[in-house]
């Protein structure tokens, strides 16, 4: 029993700790992002606030995945494991 | 000439219930929240349930506290537009002008000139949302740390979107899904669905990650001190003094920048899902139709 609340509450962590590998992705589509923006604002600095607030909106929405992923590991951490465990004691009958 | 302006009674009651509201959520956490040890994270406290036919009603922090900001924008609003003159406005007049000449030239952008009439709306979402992130400055339960609070605002412009989906009739509205082709109607209806769930998403996620972070920095911060600091004697071991200060600057970029940056990001993708949804041109073409429908009646008798 001991050991497999042990396996249930290590997954969890595992898991939530692969989940936020989708960090990268978000994290090079930014940075990809803000150094087009740049580029743009060096060629032609009086459309810097357009600029600007286009790389944002862009930016919050290349986030989107990565916050997804959160969402998960988040439920990994907080939510799933006293899930887990309840259905794992009721089934068994600890 | 120059008469200085005074403050009347009704100002002072207003600037009042812009004030009283935190205050009195500052006072119901430190009487109703049981203490916790240390630092913790934890979803929004449930001050009391309300039994109904179906389902408890869970009566939230985020609730209580999402109502707060609700008063105290309201008394800020009027509060600003209070005397207001066409010679000679007040400072307030100015700031309330501002912000309306700031809503407006947004809608005005973003939107098609159909939604003309969409600046109160696009001001209140930025506003609450604002207001909201920023009551964690005073240590209080953000209410868009909680997914049910910006769920509501997402499903509210999901429905907005498909009303204006709806402008062209119900045929119009199905024909949507199959554009620019046929084929692609099971990936549309899954991208239409998708649209109020990220908005949700993206907004309480990039708050809660902020509390997140802070808090492991905080209680990182704690530990570090505690080993660096551990030696000085007496008291003064036991105070984590790396704790002072450092995390305000994370502060600085999670609740005030990164509060107003999603707000003004919701406040957006709302004017350009609402605007995009609504199809302008068969509208105006509908319209005419219409018209000289109309037109021939009205010929004929």
């Amino acid at each position: 029993m001991e050991l497999a609340i042990g396996i249930i509450l290590g997954c969890c962590a595992l898991g939530a700790g692969l989940a936020m590998i989708a960090g990268i992705g978000p994290g090079i589509g930014e940075g990809n992002a803000v150094a087009s923006a740049c580029e743009a604002i060096g060629r032609q600095p009086e459309a810097k606030g357009s600029v600007t607030s286009t790389m944002l909106m862009g930016c919050a929405i290349a986030e989107t995945t990565g916050l997804y992923a959160l969402v998960i590991a988040i439920l990994l951490i907080f939510v799933a494991p006293n899930l887990l465990v309840n259905i794992l004691v009721s089934t068994i009958g600890g | 000439m120059s008469q200085k302006r005074r403050l009347t009674a009704v100002d002072i009651l207003l600037l009042l219930g812009a004030i009283l509201p935190i205050v009195a959520i500052i006072v119901l956490q430190i009487l109703t929240k049981p203490a916790s040890e240390g630092i913790s994270l934890s979803g929004a406290y449930i001050y009391f349930t309300v039994d109904m036919p179906l389902q408890p009603l869970y009566i939230t922090e985020a609730q209580i506290n999402s109502w707060a900001v609700i008063i105290t924008v309201t008394c800020l609003c009027l509060f600003l537009t209070r005397g207001m003159k066409v010679d000679k406005p007040s400072a307030r007049q100015h700031l309330a002008e501002w912000i309306v000449e700031k809503t407006e030239g947004l809608v005005k952008d973003n939107m098609d000139p159909f939604f003309s009439n969409y600046g109160p709306f696009i001001c209140a979402i930025l506003g609450l949302s604002a207001f909201s992130s920023l009551l964690s400055l005073f240590g209080l339960f953000p209410p868009t740390s909680d997914l049910n609070v910006v769920g509501g605002w997402a499903v509210l412009v999901f429905i907005l979107i498909t009303y204006y989906k709806f402008k062209c009739g119900p045929w119009g509205y199905a024909k949507s899904f199959a554009q620019p082709v046929a084929l692609l109607t099971p990936i549309n209806i899954i991208s239409e669905v998708a649209t109020p769930i990220s908005m949700a998403f993206r907004h309480y996620g990039n708050v809660l990650s902020g509390t997140v972070i802070s808090v492991l920095v905080a209680s990182g911060l704690g530990g570090l001190s505690a080993i660096v600091l551990g030696w000085l004697p007496g008291v003064l071991g036991d105070i984590p003094f790396l704790r002072i200060g450092i995390p305000a600057i994370l502060s600085i970029y999670f609740d005030v920048f990164s509060g107003c940056l999603q707000a003004f990001i919701f406040a957006m993708l709302t004017m350009m899902y609402v605007s995009g949804a609504f199809p302008a041109e068969d509208y105006a073409a509908r319209r005419a139709k219409i018209e000289a429908k109309k037109q021939n009646k009205l010929g004929g008798n």
